[in-house]
């Protein structure tokens, strides 16, 4: 039998002790948050526990805060997330540190952890700039060969800055600046907390 | 003596047997592989990022194209992460209808997945044998979506709308005599559900077909046997999911161990492979051709006993029916609002993840509280299976690397995004 969330979390909690910044437990999910400091050493541990066993890393991504809740963001900006799964006990975990620096945001790598975080930290690092230390091959993964910038950020525009084109003067495909306009249909609306005192749950507005 | 090089050689982003547009890098030894580098992205559509910009709607036709031969089940990852952000419960009938189109999917995926891993070996019949069944299934797609691969058809709050009660049928053509059309319409006489339990009756026919041409093939044993060998402990730690943690024998399941939608209900059994070869995961394919069947079956006989609403009656998640919206000025405004600004999930996140035919198949989402995701993460499974690519590859000799491509199960919908 899987243990209950409330039972998991309070066996991670043990397992982590000092180093625990944040444990949150919604949705019937556990959700953890570190110090990228400490990092490399509560996934080694949560791994090699006999009572927590995390087998398996289902997925890693980058989260960029900067734009959350119409940028009231006060924290910091990048975050790493990873989604654990122990096939041998059947529980599941969410953990999550936030970069020291929003310039150079730089955490330890998770391959000597598990290989499986080869890939899903270079599509971090190409895609949020999100620098993993330790990483053998941290090469762009999704974007071309040559492309600038990184492209899943918030301030990246979602129409990119450049485009490629065939040239016929010069017999090749050139890169040029866009020539499509941004457009929003629907725009992005937040409402404020108890927006109409809405009862959402049973569809009474 | 001459200096002995490794010699580089391109495979694809062109070749048949790349699966789509893989470029791989392969560092040679003669004809043993020193070392595979996979090059993705070049079908890298930013899913990710342009669901950030749509209301969370909008972007339920871009889960078809993730991984374009599996259509339902990405639909279905999705809306379960939005239903568990907005807590909402989902009619029992819509559940069912979700477990039946998954299996369904999970056959038509293991279909096409056959047929061309077949093909790729040097097999050519397999693949007409797949694409005749996967017409039948294309046609019930079609019965209740409209579109025969990206149906759009799963919604928040359940499915768009109930199971059709005619099938549609073949027409009249110069072509056609009335005998073969009368031939051809014999199976479509009923309901949408009839066709179904008419195709569940032959279709256990069809895989010992496959099975005869392929199992005991002499060919087909050379070059799977022993190829691509992963064992479960590496298996798991590479981040292999699916028939590719189980062709290692290793028993995992969600939809047997997290049971989500009505698999709970679902009698059918989890086939494992011994070696963890290509072979073995070929056969633990095969059976769970079977076992889907097995639970449409179930699907089937439920579902024609139990009628009721497919979709949540919380009209702001999921549009009122058109009389009531000519009819009742709230339910026009719901509609209104729904379909221009669309819902409001509230602030949190949530991960939920379904037993993909490939492998775990999972939506991580991040909402503030807006009409459309914060951010929206997909955990593709072949993703993890193509980074596991090197590994496996390595030691083994060039023709083997097809056999490898073709075991994985990839599609570059869901590994690029």
């Amino acid at each position: 039998m899987p243990l209950t969330p409330e039972a998991l979390l309070a066996r991670l909690r043990e397992a982590i002790g000092e180093d625990l910044v944040k444990a949150v437990l919604a949705l019937g999910e556990v959700t953890l948050e570190v110090a990228p400091e400490n990092w490399l050493a509560t996934c080694t541990r949560l791994r090699d526990q006999a009572g927590l066993s995390f087998d398996t890393l289902i997925d890693l991504c980058g989260v960029d805060y900067s734009a959350y809740r119409e940028d009231s963001w006060e924290g910091r900006r990048f975050a790493v997330v990873i989604h654990l799964l122990s096939v041998k006990r059947n529980h599941r975990v969410r953990l999550r540190t936030f970069c020291a620096d929003d310039d150079l945001p730089l955490v330890d790598s998770l391959v000597n952890v598990w290989p499986a975080a080869n890939w899903f930290e270079r599509e971090a690092f190409d895609l949020y700039g999100i620098v993993f230390a330790g990483h053998p091959d941290l090469r762009r993964l999704l974007t071309d060969y040559g492309f600038i910038g990184h492209p899943f950020r918030k301030d990246f525009p979602l129409s990119g800055h450049v485009e490629m084109r065939y040239d016929p003067d010069m017999r090749r495909v050139i890169y040029q600046p866009v020539t499509v306009e941004p457009r929003e249909v629907t725009p992005r609306i937040l409402r404020e907390k108890n927006y109409g005192d809405t009862d959402v749950e049973n569809g009474r507005g | 003596m001459a200096e002995i090089r490794n010699y580089t050689l391109n495979f694809g982003p062109q070749h048949p047997a790349a699966h789509g547009v893989l470029r791989l890098v392969l560092e040679l030894d003669g004809e043993v592989i020193e070392r595979a580098d996979p090059h993705i992205g070049l079908l890298h559509r930013a899913t990710e990022k342009l669901a950030e910009h749509k209301t969370f709607l909008q972007s339920v036709p871009y889960m078809d194209r993730l991984d374009y031969v599996s259509m339902m089940c990405n639909e279905h990852a999705y809306c379960m992460a939005i239903e568990k952000l907005l807590q909402l419960s989902v009619p029992q009938r819509a559940q069912y209808i979700r477990v039946m189109f998954d299996e369904i999917t999970r056959i038509l995926n293991h279909l096409l997945w056959l047929g061309a891993h077949a093909l790729d070996i040097g097999a050519m019949t397999v693949f007409l044998y797949a694409f005749r069944e996967r017409e039948d299934l294309m046609d019930v797609y079609e019965a209740v979506s409209g579109a025969r691969m990206h149906a759009a058809y799963y919604r928040p709050g359940g499915v768009y709308r109930d199971l059709p009660e005619r099938m549609p049928r073949y027409s009249a053509q110069h072509s056609r005599s009335a005998a073969t059309l009368a031939e051809m319409n014999a199976n479509r006489q009923g309901s949408v559900l009839d066709f179904i339990e008419d195709f569940t009756e032959r279709f256990p026919r069809y895989v010992d077909e496959y099975e005869t041409l392929l199992t005991d093939n002499r060919i087909w044993k050379q070059r799977t046997v022993g190829i691509g060998v992963l064992d479960p402990e590496r298996a798991k730690a590479l981040g292999c999911t699916g028939p590719m943690l189980r062709g290692s024998g290793v028993a995992w399941d969600l939809r047997k161990h997290q049971p989500y939608a009505a698999y709970a209900d679902m009698d059918f059994e989890i086939p494992v492979g011994r070696n963890g070869d290509c072979y073995d995961r070929y056969l633990v394919r095969m059976e769970e051709m079977r076992q889907s069947n097995r639970i449409v079956r179930q699907c089937v006989a439920w579902l024609k006993e139990n009628p009721g609403p497919v979709i949540t009656d919380n009209h702001k998640v999921a549009p009122p029916s058109r009389e009531a919206m000519k009819t009742n000025m709230e339910e026009l405004i719901h509609h209104f609002k729904l379909f221009t600004e669309g819902m409001h999930v509230p602030e949190g996140e949530a991960y939920a993840a379904v037993e993909h035919p490939k492998g775990e198949f999972g939506i991580y989402l991040v909402s503030d509280g807006a009409n459309k995701p914060y951010r929206l993460k997909i955990r593709a499974p072949g993703f993890a299976h193509l980074a596991a690519m090197d590994e496996m590859a390595r030691g083994h000799m060039i023709a083997d690397a097809v056999a490898i491509i073709g075991t994985m199960d990839i599609v570059f919908g869901e590994i690029d995004r």
